[in-house]
């Protein structure tokens, strides 16, 4: 996936990279030092570096804090600025705040006091570990302007025409290529028309009728009509078949989920484990689709995506902000309020995969007994915007597996006995599910 | 040469002067073909503007559109919670622990819910001494998911808000108590503390309150002798496990009888070990369930059972006694007698006589044997009624004395004799409520009706023995807007408390004694270590206690005893009441299970119908007979008892007591079931004085055929002693097994072979991983059917209706085959058919056979419960021409739905008939309305088991679905797996032990051994098929000590 780098820090990395690459050490050593000095210089106008805020920022505040909206604490952008103008308060309050807020709320400050009540007698974790330097640092980063989304939408429309370049460009010459055919076909017989009328001039009889000899030869001639009429019929019987058994297999099934949940996002950029959403899978046949109560885990603190991915959300066409409102709405969460209005709406997903009723399938038996990688059935779901279905689920999938994939015997007593038995009947060491009896009809239908 | 062969056409060629005969010979059928009556209106058809063309294009058109559209699969929605609760698991069951007491049924259930809505009850092995999970507690469940459940509170038929209902009781309740008049709370028997000590505080606040606890099917009898007796108002308990000689005269044990829950205890006597059993004698007009398990029955009239008794006092005691029985009767009495007496205190005698006096002396003979498994110190809770009361309470009505009448699980205008005049005094009373799941006869005619919540989503307790307490916990939300008796209660009585923290309350302080609460919920069982009952003031003892002990005339046995024989024997034909199997007291009559499981004695399903001996049968000219579709039909009789008048098809029933006839309580019901389910007549009318027996019957033959829904056509073994083994214990005890239980033997290169070594098929090894196998042992299984129901509760089971059961469609997949004898025993049957000699004449073979086709008069019975055999070598499977079914290494016959076409080839080749046929689909089908015709009713369904469709065929698949998630739970802990953990739906179910399940490769489980028992035989071993059921000879102790 492409990314658009817009921070000074990413900058700064990528230019080293490259500086690595050409394997110029004393160069890069100079050229750090100078981009160094060149920041610093710049920051220390600012009273505080907003780069060293950020990475502050984010490991002490942001579970916490946004800059725009409250959270569990409020808003941060340029609060300096704001508690100087609205309450006259300066960086000394602010730095005894962020020390010790409780001292201060015990100690009856007014607006320590207001604040703690607002924000439901939450208090605040004291931060004494934060030098001067480091909360100047923070302030710094805090008072940035907010970025204009005028970059977002340019890369959009950039990334956009990059999405859609591949698919666009085939057409193109596709059309190209039939239109070049067509200009052909209409030349030759533009072609033919003119050889016919300089013949007709010329008075050459053109046998016209050639064309109908072979057809009659073709028809005459018993044997070829009935090859062909076979090859029609071997060939029609072929894509009927081809048709009827791909009713009710639905590889690739995708449908428009009432939210949009992006597994790439959770699985595979978060990284978060399958089975912390889809816990059950551990224990019960089903996988279980997560109760929301497990989405509102993270995203009771999480009410907006960053710019970055909220840029990729626009090139799958989502507004994964308003997504999350979605969620919002179905838990029944005021994110404003930061509490639960107790007016849920239960979400009705679409199931994707449908296995019928009468094939038992357990997950349990697969992911803890097997130790199967979730991928293996249920294909890239980190990479998978839009979650589709990746196995045909057909019987025959099932079985092919059964019979290739060995039983997981090690450290599970139960198999002790019946692995030593079969090991012997069978001579081999390791076991296949089909040896274990996994291929019985009433092992998985009942 | 020309032949003069004349071929048969029809029966009726046997006619000569036929006129159907003559008819046939002119046109093809006998009637006209009704073509107009198809075709319909001849003018309106030829106006029509669509040609057979258009049609047929129409035809064409919809058949590809439908064909195409049926290539896109359905969108498919799920719906996850929005806040999980932490203790369920989609996809993994949770288990309960509760109890049932709707009034009749009392036991210690576990409750099986998946996805938090109930779907199984099994028995509660932390209470296995109670018992009494029986098919009826199994079938409960559905009665959760009822559609006809009233959905909220009701005043006069249309639908109110609880608040209203409170402000309007409220106030009316406060009327009545200034008012002077009486309140009357009209219950069940709740044999519960904590609703007790409700009650108590009931009375305190509204002062002029009585409290009559009513028990539709009474045992009052029996609960004034024994509170007249020992000065507590219970039931003497019973373990039959100690007793080595039962005497039952007219006690139905193995029912309903006194709440019922003895058969584990007897069962347990019944199994041979040591060559030692229990020897079991009855003595009844009616052939009940315990009869039937009898090692020697002896038919008596209720009248004559009653002198038997006395004169069996008076053989024991010593006393004299003297009655009129006939001769037979008194020698076979004074025989029991003599048993009973040597048995000294290893023997016991129960009845079931409706009489103080009978139930006195047989609590005196007890007493005088010194019986083992007579206990007085932990008496039974599960009946507490009172007849005086209520009768008191019809006459304080009318009389217009009751101000308020507040009822609870009882419905007097379906179960009262007199009926009539409780709905005479209803309308007098200013107040009615009835607290009712159901519009049914009462709460329809109630002012309220007080939508109750089903017991599996209501709190309560239990104390069903003496120092024995269940808890009661919900195991779903309530469905619908519903509030329980006990609730309503703290209501009224202006306490803010829920049911819940009262009883907590209740419990913490009086019964618990320290003991966990949590862990006394959680086992759903205690056992208070002090036997002493916290009851307290009991709602018995403080109401009806003194009434009680003055009605009894004599207080001492002999005195009892002569008073019993002084009423002589009846004149003319009499009539035993008794409570079946399936229906018990028609609480739950709108349950399909119910309705179509089959009788264990008669196998006939929904209806009840008067039971008849053979020689009366002849002559009333009462008859069954078969008819071509496969239905039994009956003769219609005309019951008058006490001048009143029904008409009811009569059944012939052998060992029916000769000048008696059996009716069954429980049907007849009109309001609050469905239509289907309005089946048969009201026995409670002829419930006079709450005695079971009634004498001035007359019964007449009437005009008109009924059909009956039976599901067992041939009632005699006719000594095919390959399908039940059996013997007597004393040839059991001296005789080899070659002897009494000898390996068929079939000729095999002219050579006499045993029948296990002779194969058509290819072994298979199935000596690696487990080998399933199910023991049934017919010593303890009583027939009793509650493994019938939990089958159909575990495999989506479906019912099919009366008309469907009569062409012998039933899709039980277990069913409990009963045999008769034809002789008086079955081995008298095999030396019957042994002695035939030729092929014709009167001792021959085809007229032996036609003879033996005729159960005895007074037959012996056996129990067979048959389920797909999961044949080693089944013939099924080889004529599958689709490989459908198949075998699995696990010793599991598989069937596989989806691949099934239905030829019906494996039903033809299977020698069990175990396999059904869905010839119809029988969900969302509205010809088939019951449970999983609705909604709510299909909530019941396993998720484990696939719903057939039509046209494939099912079977029992010994639980795959069990076994595999044992299997799969071991493998997921990672440990070996112990014996007991495999279960089928009727192993876990079945009460007495009869059924065992297991892995017979483990040589140290049960089953294994249990394979290796020398009782151990296999139904028609000599086809050799090889079956992994196994049953165990009966074993009956025939010797007259």
């Amino acid at each position: 996936m492409k990314k658009s780098y817009q921070s000074l820090e990413d900058n700064s990395t990528n230019n080293m990279k490259q500086v690595i690459h050409c394997k110029l050490a004393t160069k890069f050593l100079h050229l750090g030092f100078f981009i160094l000095l060149t920041f610093s210089a710049s920051l220390q106008a600012q009273d505080g570096d907003p780069v060293k805020g950020k990475t502050l920022y984010n490991s002490n505040c942001a579970a916490c804090h946004k800059l725009d909206g409250p959270m569990t604490g409020p808003p941060l952008r340029n609060i300096e600025q704001r508690l100087a103008d609205e309450q006259g308060l300066d960086r000394e309050w602010l730095t005894a705040w962020i020390h010790n807020s409780m001292g201060m709320v015990n100690a009856g400050d007014p607006y320590a006091v207001k604040i703690y009540n607002e924000y439901n007698q939450l208090p605040m974790m004291p931060f004494p570990q934060l030098s001067d330097q480091d909360i100047s640092d923070i302030l710094a980063y805090t008072a940035e302007e907010k970025k204009a989304p005028a970059p977002v939408a340019g890369t959009e429309t950039a990334s956009g025409a990059d999405g859609g370049d591949s698919g666009t460009s085939n057409q193109l010459i596709l059309g190209a290529l039939a239109l070049l055919f067509g200009l052909l076909a209409m030349a030759l017989v533009l072609v033919r028309r003119t050889l016919n009328r300089f013949a007709e001039a010329k008075g050459v009889i053109v046998e016209g009728d050639k064309k109908d000899n072979i057809w009659k030869a073709f028809v005459q001639n018993q044997f070829l009509v009935l090859v062909t009429v076979i090859l029609l019929l071997l060939a029609s019987a072929y894509f009927v078949y081809g048709y009827f058994m791909q009713i009710g297999v639905d590889e690739g099934y995708a449908p428009v989920q009432p939210i949009h949940y992006s597994h790439r996002i959770h699985a595979g950029d978060n990284g978060i484990d399958c089975k912390y959403c889809h816990s059950s899978a551990r224990v019960s046949k089903t996988s279980g689709i997560p109760s929301l109560n497990v989405c509102m885990n993270c995203h009771k603190s999480i009410s907006e995506v960053s710019e970055d991915t909220y840029a990729e959300g626009k090139t799958y066409g989502v507004d994964y902000n308003e997504e999350i409102q979605k969620l919002y709405a179905a838990t029944g969460w005021n994110p404003d309020e930061q509490k639960y209005t107790g007016e849920p709406q239960p979400v009705k997903w679409i199931r994707i995969h449908n296995l019928p009723d009468f094939a038992y399938f357990n997950h349990a038996q697969h992911v803890t007994v097997g130790g199967i990688e979730c991928q293996t059935c249920h294909g890239p779901v980190e990479s998978m915007e839009i979650m589709s279905q990746f196995a045909p689920l057909t019987m025959g999938w099932c079985i092919e597996c059964h019979r290739t994939t060995d039983v997981k015997i090690e450290n599970n007593e139960y198999y002790t006995k019946i692995h030593e038995q079969l090991s012997k009947k069978y001579g081999v060491e390791k076991l296949t599910v089909a040896q274990m009896g996994g291929l019985e009809c009433g092992k998985c239908h009942y | 040469m020309s032949s003069n062969k004349k071929y048969w056409k029809s029966v009726e060629e046997l006619n000569t002067d036929s006129s159907i005969v003559e008819a046939l010979k002119q046109r093809e059928f006998v009637d006209e073909i009704p073509t107009d009556e198809f075709l319909g209106n001849k003018s309106n058809l030829e106006t029509s503007s669509t040609t057979r063309r258009d049609f047929l294009k129409y035809v064409g058109f919809s058949t590809a559109a439908a064909s195409l559209a049926a290539c896109e699969g359905p969108v498919i929605k799920s719906i996850p919670y929005v806040v999980q609760p932490e203790e369920i698991i989609p996809g993994v069951s949770n288990f309960y622990a509760t109890t049932i007491a709707d009034g009749f049924d009392f036991a210690s259930v576990l409750v099986k819910t998946r996805e938090g809505r109930p779907i199984k009850i099994d028995n509660n092995d932390l209470a296995a001494s109670q018992g009494g999970v029986n098919a009826r507690v199994h079938a409960s469940i559905l009665g959760l998911y009822d559609n006809l459940r009233i959905k909220g509170p009701q005043k006069e038929g249309s639908d109110i808000s609880w608040e209203t209902f409170d402000s309007e009781t409220n106030q009316k309740l406060t009327d009545v108590m200034n008012g002077g008049k009486e309140i009357v709370l009209l219950t069940q028997t709740f044999a519960s503390p904590s609703t007790s000590k409700l009650i108590s505080a009931f009375k305190e606040k509204y002062g002029n309150v009585r409290h009559v606890v009513y028990d539709a099917v009474s045992e009052s009898c029996a609960l004034d002798a024994f509170q007249a007796k020992y000065g507590e108002r219970a039931l003497a308990n019973y373990d039959f496990s100690k007793a080595s000689t039962i005497v039952s005269v007219g006690a139905d044990f193995l029912g309903d009888w006194q709440g019922g829950g003895f058969e584990s205890g007897y069962a347990k006597g019944r199994v041979p070990t040591d060559g030692k059993m229990s020897r079991h004698i009855q003595i009844e007009a009616n052939m009940s369930l315990t009869g039937a398990n009898a090692d020697k029955r002896i038919p008596a009239t209720p009248s004559q059972q009653k002198q038997a008794l006395a004169k069996l006092y008076s053989y024991v005691t010593g006393q004299s006694v003297s009655t009129d029985l006939p001769a037979q009767l008194d020698e076979a009495i004074q025989k029991v007698a003599s048993e009973l007496k040597k048995a000294g205190s290893n023997g016991v005698l129960v009845t079931g006589i409706n009489d103080v006096n009978a139930q006195t002396v047989a609590l005196e003979i007890n007493s005088a044997l010194g019986s083992k498994a007579f206990d007085t110190k932990s008496p039974i809770k599960k009946r507490q009624g009172s007849d005086k009361d209520v009768m008191t309470l019809i006459a304080d009505m009318n009389a217009g004395k009751v101000g308020a009448i507040i009822m609870n699980g009882v419905n007097p205008l379906y179960t009262l004799p007199n009926a009539n005049e409780f709905a005479e005094g209803l309308k007098q009373t200013e107040l009615s409520i009835a607290f009712s799941m159901k519009a049914d006869e009462t709460a329809s005619e109630s002012q309220y009706i007080a939508a109750t919540p089903h017991y599996l989503e209501s709190w309560g307790d239990v104390e069903l023995k003496k120092g024995h307490f269940g808890l009661m916990q919900p195991t779903i939300r309530p469905l619908f807007d519903t509030r329980q008796f006990q609730q309503a209660l703290l209501k009224w009585i202006g306490s803010d408390l829920t049911y819940f923290d009262f009883i907590k309350e209740n419990w913490s302080t009086g019964i618990l004694g320290g003991a966990s609460f949590n862990q006394a919920l959680h086992d759903g069982v205690y056992v208070s270590t002090a036997l002493t009952s916290v009851l307290g003031a009991g709602p018995s003892s403080d109401v009806e206690g003194d009434a009680a002990a003055q009605a009894l005339p004599e207080s001492s046995g002999g005195g009892a005893a002569r008073a019993l024989a002084s009423a002589g024997s009846a004149e003319g034909m009499e009539l035993q009441l008794y409570t079946k199997t399936g229906m018990g007291d028609g609480k739950q009559a709108n349950n399909p299970w119910l309705q179509e499981f089959p009788d264990p004695i008669t196998r006939t399903s929904w209806d009840n119908y008067v039971t008849v001996s053979s020689a009366d049968a002849k002559k009333l000219e009462i008859k069954n007979w078969h008819v071509a579709d496969g239905g039994l039909n009956g003769s219609l009789v005309e019951l008058s008892v006490n001048g009143q008048t029904i008409t009811i098809p009569a059944i012939i029933q052998p060992g029916q007591a000769v000048g008696s006839v059996g009716l069954s309580f429980g049907y007849g019901r009109t309001k609050g079931l469905k239509e289907e389910m309005q089946t048969g007549k009201n026995a409670y009318q002829f419930y006079k004085d709450f005695n079971s027996a009634q004498t001035d019957v007359s019964i007449k033959l009437v005009s008109g055929v009924h059909e009956f829904a039976c599901v067992q056509l041939h009632n005699t073994l006719m000594g095919r002693g390959d399908i039940i083994k059996e013997t007597t214990l004393e040839i059991f005890n001296t005789k080899d097994k070659e002897f009494w239980n000898p390996l068929p033997k079939v000729s095999l290169n002219h050579i006499e072979t045993p029948s296990t070594e002779v194969d058509l098929w290819d072994e298979f090894d199935r000596s690696i991983g487990h080998h399933f196998n199910l023991s049934i042992d017919l010593n303890a299984c009583t027939g009793c059917g509650a493994c019938v129901i939990a089958c159909h509760a575990e495999n989506n089971v479906p019912v099919v209706g009366k008309s469907e059961i009569r062409k012998s469609r039933d899709m039980h997949w277990l069913r409990i085959d009963r045999y008769y004898s034809s002789e008086d025993t079955f081995t008298g049957d095999i030396e019957r058919k042994e002695a035939a000699d030729g092929l014709l004449g009167d001792t021959g073979i085809k007229s032996t056979l036609h003879e033996m086709e005729i159960a005895a008069d007074n037959p012996q019975v056996a129990f067979l419960p048959m389920m797909c055999q999961h044949c080693n070598h089944a013939p099924c499977e080889t004529v599958c021409p689709v490989a459908a079914t198949s075998h699995g290494r696990q010793g599991q016959n598989h069937m596989a739905y989806n691949r099934c076409v239905g030829t019906r080839y494996c039903a033809n080749n299977c020698p069990y008939k175990v396999r059904r046929f869905n010839w119809f689909r029988y969900n969302k089908n509205d010809e088939f309305d019951y449970n999983m015709n609705d909604d709510l009713g299909r909530m019941v369904l396993n998720p484990d088991v696939v719903v057939r469709s039509r046209g494939v065929m099912e079977k029992c698949s010994l639980c795959i679905q069990k076994t595999q998630k044992t299997i799969l739970d071991a493998k997921r802990e990672g440990r070996e797996i112990k014996d007991g953990e495999f279960q089928t739906a009727c192993s876990a179910a079945c009460g007495t032990g009869a059924m065992v399940f297991g892995d017979i490769n483990d040589k140290e489980s049960k089953v294994a051994k249990l394979k290796e028992d020398k009782r151990m035989y296999h139904v028609l071993e000599y086809i050799g098929t090889q079956p992994n059921v196994q049953y165990h000879t009966i074993v009956r102790n025939t010797t007259e000590s």
